[in-house]
């Protein structure tokens, strides 16, 4: 069982207070109606999932109950890092809700 | 009488002796003897057949890494338990031990006919043998094979133990109780560490137990563990014993199973059997040691044939001689303390056969000193004897050919193949292993974990070896953990150092093919079957694995892994590395159901949600189902009566007068702020802005990919405040979504919810005379036509009790549904029910809600819908705001998928003959004469009998459905194929002139 770092409560816990909730800074089109056909299924199913360190979202479901982001090893299952929602991810000059896409290596390195 | 008790051997008391049966043979055994020991005293060595062979055999070890050895235990009704090890089990009082895996007796078995036709069952055989004729799979082949497979029976009656759970948190967590662990808990605990030490043998020491000649600190080493563990105890070192590490996880967190009363002859009343620790420690040092070998050679599986270590450790040990006259094959030094130790015992060794060239220079002294004769470049070509090993035939090895053989008598052989340091737990945790060309075995590499590993677990051999690296392991942890640490290794004489090789099969003259070298001897894989699947194309050992099973047993290949990697590396002609290791999984041994399960059985595996009217349906006879965590009232029987007869009797006297049903479980989110009504708009398809207060609207809930997840009716009661309802099963679900959105998407919206499910009793009122039950109750709200239409809400009193009043209906029929505090939902079901008492009124249940839903074509998400439904293909197009700019699900309702024509679409089915019931999930095709397999093109979702129609009636989710109105599609059943009439779905009152009252 993995310990998790709530970023609201500030405090590390047992995984099974927390939910898993998919790939984090993936943001829903501000007018989804204007997408393409293709763009939208695109957001809708398209994601990264990296071998390695993978932006992803978690709510602190029986704790807190906020939802929250994480940078987390697919190989090792180690978080490296926890931020609150709406935070920048760790490490990345990309603001929240910027496509992951390159930054995901540079938190990797 | 025990034939082979040595007296002045042993750990343990020699007095009183422990009666247990074996096969209904009555034996005495001393306290603290295993089962396995408790029979060697005897002179019995046969306790089991072979999984595949039937062969005979005894046991290996004095271990839990046993494969032979499994015997079936009785400690009473109830506590019958298979797969035993003998060599683990610790005698109690009146323990009942039956051999297992045979067809007749243990010494004459009807199955060991296998072993005669052996090559029939060469590896792969499975997949060779039974692949024609195609029809005798069925009815020949799997029959068959699942009388003949499985090692023991099944358990047939409920386990009446208890099985408990404990958390721990600790600094140090050491696991294995060996020299180097005891040792690395003494450096931590001296330096102020908080350590928990574990082992899983009833006595901490390790291989200290089977070794007491040796000299530690001038003490003997029996003395020295002594004072070793009261000194543990007085540094207050926590130490479980009989306690298995059976699983390493993330960050630490280490299963324990700890058993508590196997072995006691009369457990405290009430106590649990096992404990399963969940410990969470800040370092770990893994002390595992390592497991022995076998060699792999013709014969080398026959009762009496066992590891040398074992030997030693049962003399040692137990005061158990196993043999009286053991000859020992060898490629590593151990093997020859295991001889002289039995020599010193009285035993006549016949023979130490060594398969290396150059065996260690002070073996050699000690043994002629002994007068045993050792044979150097020997290997073994075959033993016999039938149910205990009699004989053993060596012959020299000069340049890679055999020479002439001879036979040795003996009455026991004991074989040692090296040493595999025992890294099951390290490999849990993914660390890597790496493969060591010196010591021939994989040692640890990288680890994933704070976690240290001591001892021979990473290739070290001798006390003074392990007892420093612990000691040195210890001080490190120490450190880790902040502490000031210094190492202080004890002085060991005497020690018992040695060096090994490691050994594919031995050389054997004659024909290879006929040899029976066992490798894996739980599931009887041979050397030539690991040979036969390289040469069928088998190239990394995950493959030879499977195709042969080797490892693939419950003792997950403890003493098999490393044999049979050699002898595949050997065949594909590459280093062992690059053919591979298989990945160790927990448990690390087996490990019962129960202490998984711990407290978390019977009631208390999940908990059971009742709402405040269940015990008046518990006391009126209600027959019961689950929905999702709830308990609902499924129908209510009447004396004599069936479920199709009550629900039919419940559907006519609600469409006929008024029914009552408990709706507490419907799952209820209030939705507050300024912002609500924007939120609402978002999240559901409808529109929300000119609902006006006071009034109600069914509502759709999409997920993004434009398919259906919940459905309910929403309330306005003020210009900031939603009455959401939802699915019962699907509160939870949708408070996580809705939450989801205003979190992450919408942060900016001024919106709060609250989950009201419990907080809320509903009871619904349906039928032709529910206003009359309900208007004499309620205070504050007119509930005429006029004042209060259908789909209304309005605050108000009902039977004295604040209340929130909806007029709606699930049912086609006047309906409404009452909402008050929890705690007055009983008193208003009582006295609804009071009023009604002149209307007869009728309580109904969840099934009777079902059908009347059903006749009037509304939806039951999750049983007419599956997750890739649309509004549209469940008819619901309606509910979609045609003006709204955007919600969840909105954009993808225009994708080209979910256009498209041909989609499945809600529909009803009335069968030809109005009797039939078509079954709930029942394939629907459109040609009944077409060719197998059928095109299905839909299936049936709900199926119930109409008292209102006078006959069954279903819906369906059918391709295309809506445009085969008025034709027929066939269903197959089992009892043939059925003809239905597709339909709308709105079979009952299709106007809804039934509401207009």
């Amino acid at each position: 069982m993995l310990l998790i770092h709530c970023p609201y409560c500030d405090e590390t816990l047992p995984e099974a207070e927390f939910a898993y909730a998919g790939e984090a800074h993936v943001d829903r089109p501000a007018d989804p109606m204007a997408l393409s056909d293709d763009e939208w299924a695109a957001f809708l199913f398209i994601r990264s999932n990296p071998k390695g360190v993978h932006a992803e979202r978690w709510r602190h479901v029986h704790g807190c109950a906020r939802f929250f982001n994480a940078e987390r090893d697919t190989v090792t299952d180690a978080f490296v890092s926890t931020y609150r929602a709406g935070e920048p991810r760790p490490g990345t000059k990309c603001s929240a809700g910027a496509p992951a896409g390159d930054d995901m290596k540079v938190a990797a390195e | 009488m025990s034939t082979h008790r040595i007296a002045g051997k042993g750990r343990f008391d020699h007095g009183g002796p422990v009666r247990f049966t074996f096969d209904g043979k009555r034996y005495e055994g001393r306290r603290g003897d295993t089962i396995a020991s408790a029979l060697l005293a005897h002179g019995v060595h046969l306790m089991g057949r072979s999984f595949k062979y039937h062969r005979p055999r005894g046991p290996v070890c004095a271990g839990t890494e046993e494969p032979n050895a499994l015997v079936e235990t009785s400690r009473g009704k109830g506590r019958f338990e298979p797969n035993t090890r003998a060599t683990a089990q610790e005698l109690r009082e009146g323990l009942e031990v039956r051999s297992q895996n045979r067809i007749g007796s243990l010494a004459f078995d009807l199955q060991a006919v296998n072993d005669l036709v052996h090559p029939l069952f060469s590896a792969g055989f499975y997949y060779k043998t039974f692949m024609w004729p195609r029809s005798f799979w069925d009815r020949v082949y799997e029959p068959v094979i699942r009388r003949a497979a499985g090692l023991g029976r099944a358990p047939d009656a409920p386990d009446p133990d208890r099985y408990a759970h404990r958390n721990l948190h600790t600094e140090l967590l050491v696991i294995g109780a060996g020299p180097a662990g005891l040792a690395a808990a003494l450096a931590a605990a001296r330096a102020g560490a908080e350590v928990t030490l574990v082992d899983e043998h009833a006595e901490m020491g390790g291989a200290l137990l089977s070794d007491p000649d040796v000299v530690i600190d001038g003490k003997p080493a029996w003395d020295w563990l002594a004072a070793a563990l009261a000194e543990l105890d007085r540094l207050g070192v926590r130490r479980l014993t009989r306690t298995t590490a059976i699983g390493y996880y993330h960050q630490n967190f280490v299963g324990l199973c700890q058993k508590l009363t196997d072995h006691l002859d009369e457990p405290p009343e009430g106590a649990p059997r096992e404990r399963m620790w969940h410990v969470r420690a800040v370092r770990v040092i893994l002390a595992q040691g390592a497991l022995e070998k076998p060699l792999v050679f013709d014969g080398n599986d026959r009762p009496g044939v066992m590891l040398a270590g074992a030997a030693q450790t049962y003399l040692n040990r137990y005061g158990v001689l196993v043999g009286d006259t053991p000859a020992i094959v060898t490629s590593h030094d151990s093997a020859y303390h295991a001889a002289f130790d039995l020599a010193d015992a009285g035993a006549k060794v016949a023979a130490i056969v060594d398969v290396r060239a150059a065996p260690g220079e002070g073996v050699l002294v000690e043994a002629r000193r002994r007068g045993i004769e050792v044979l150097t470049s020997h290997t073994v070509t075959g033993t016999n004897g039938r149910l205990r090993v009699k004989s053993l035939r060596v012959a020299p090895v000069s340049g890679g050919r055999v020479g002439a053989a001879r036979t040795i008598a003996c009455d026991c052989v004991l074989m040692c193949g090296g040493w595999t340091p025992s890294l099951h737990l390290f490999s849990h945790t993914k660390g890597t292993l790496k493969w060591d060309e010196a010591l021939d075995a994989f040692l640890p590499d990288r680890s994933a974990e704070e976690c240290h590993i001591a001892g021979a677990g990473r290739g070290l051999w001798g006390y003074g070896a392990a007892l420093a690296d612990g000691a040195e392991i210890g001080v490190t942890a120490a450190r880790a953990l902040g502490l000031d640490a210094e190492a202080a290794a004890p002085v060991v004489e005497r020690d018992r150092t040695g060096t090994g090789e490691t050994f594919k099969e031995l050389p054997t003259d004659g024909d290879a093919g006929r040899k029976r070298a066992f490798v894996d001897f739980q599931n009887d894989v041979t050397a030539k079957d690991i040979r036969l699947a390289v040469k069928e194309g088998m190239r990394s050992i995950e493959h030879v694995k499977r195709y042969t099973t080797n490892g693939m047993a419950t003792d997950q290949g403890k003493m098999s892994n490393v044999n049979g990697l050699m002898i595949a590396s050997d065949a594909v002609g590459k280093a062992p590395p690059q053919v591979g290791l298989t990945t160790f999984r927990p448990p690390y041994t087996p490990t019962t159901f129960g202490a998984f399960a711990g407290y978390h059985r019977g009631r208390h595996f999940e908990v059971t949600r009742r709402t405040p009217i269940d015990p008046w349906a518990e006391a009126h006879g209600a027959a019961f189902e689950p929905v999702s965590l709830w308990r609902r009232a499924w129908y209510f029987p009447k004396a004599g009566e069936d479920m199709d007869a009550a629900v039919a009797r419940e559907c006519a006297a609600t469409r006929g007068s008024v029914g009552i049903f408990d709706a507490s479980t419907l799952g209820k989110i209030e939705v507050q702020g300024p912002d609500a009504v924007e939120f609402m708009n978002r999240m559901y398809t409808n529109p929300w802005t000119k609902l006006g207060i006071g009034r109600a609207r069914y509502g759709l809930l999409l997920g993004e990919d434009g398919y259906i997840r919940d459905d309910g009716v929403i309330g306005r009661l003020g210009e900031d405040l939603f009455h959401v309802t939802t699915t019962t099963g699907g509160a939870a679900r949708v408070l996580n979504m809705m939450e989801d959105y205003i979190q992450t998407e919408w942060p900016d919206l001024k919106v709060w919810l609250t989950s009201t499910t419990e907080q809320w009793a509903t009871v619904a009122l349906n039928g032709p005379n529910a206003r009359r039950v309900l208007e004499p109750l309620v205070e504050g709200q007119d509930l005429s036509a006029e004042a209060f239409p259908h789909m209304s809400v309005a605050e108000c009193t009902v039977a004295g009790f604040p209340a929130r009043l909806f007029r709606i209906s699930f049912t086609g029929e006047l309906g409404f549904e009452i909402n008050v505090p929890a705690r007055h939902g009983l008193a208003l079901w009582e006295a609804l029910m009071k009023e009604g008492e002149r209307y007869d009124i009728c309580p109904y249940g969840t099934e009777t809600m079902h059908v009347l839903r059903a006749e009037k074509g509304f939806i039951i998400v999750g049983q007419d819908t599956d997750g890739t439904v649309t509004p549209d293909d469940a008819g619901l197009s309606w509910a979609i705001g045609k003006k709204k700019a955007d919600f969840v699900g909105m954009r993808s309702l225009r994708r080209p998928d979910l256009v498209a024509e041909g989609r499945k679409q809600l529909v009803g089915l009335m069968t030809e003959d109005g009797d039939v019931k078509l079954d709930e999930g029942a394939q629907v095709v459109a040609d009944p004469e077409q060719a197998l397999p059928m095109k299905m093109i839909g299936h049936v979702t709900s199926s119930y009998y109409s008292a209102a129609l006078g006959r069954h009636f279903a819906m369906a989710l059918v391709e295309g459905g809506r445009d085969l109105e008025g034709r027929d599609v066939f269903v197959p059943t089992p009892e043939g194929i059925r003809r239905a009439t597709v339909t709308t779905t709105a079979f009952y009152d299709p106007a809804g002139e039934r509401l207009k009252v």
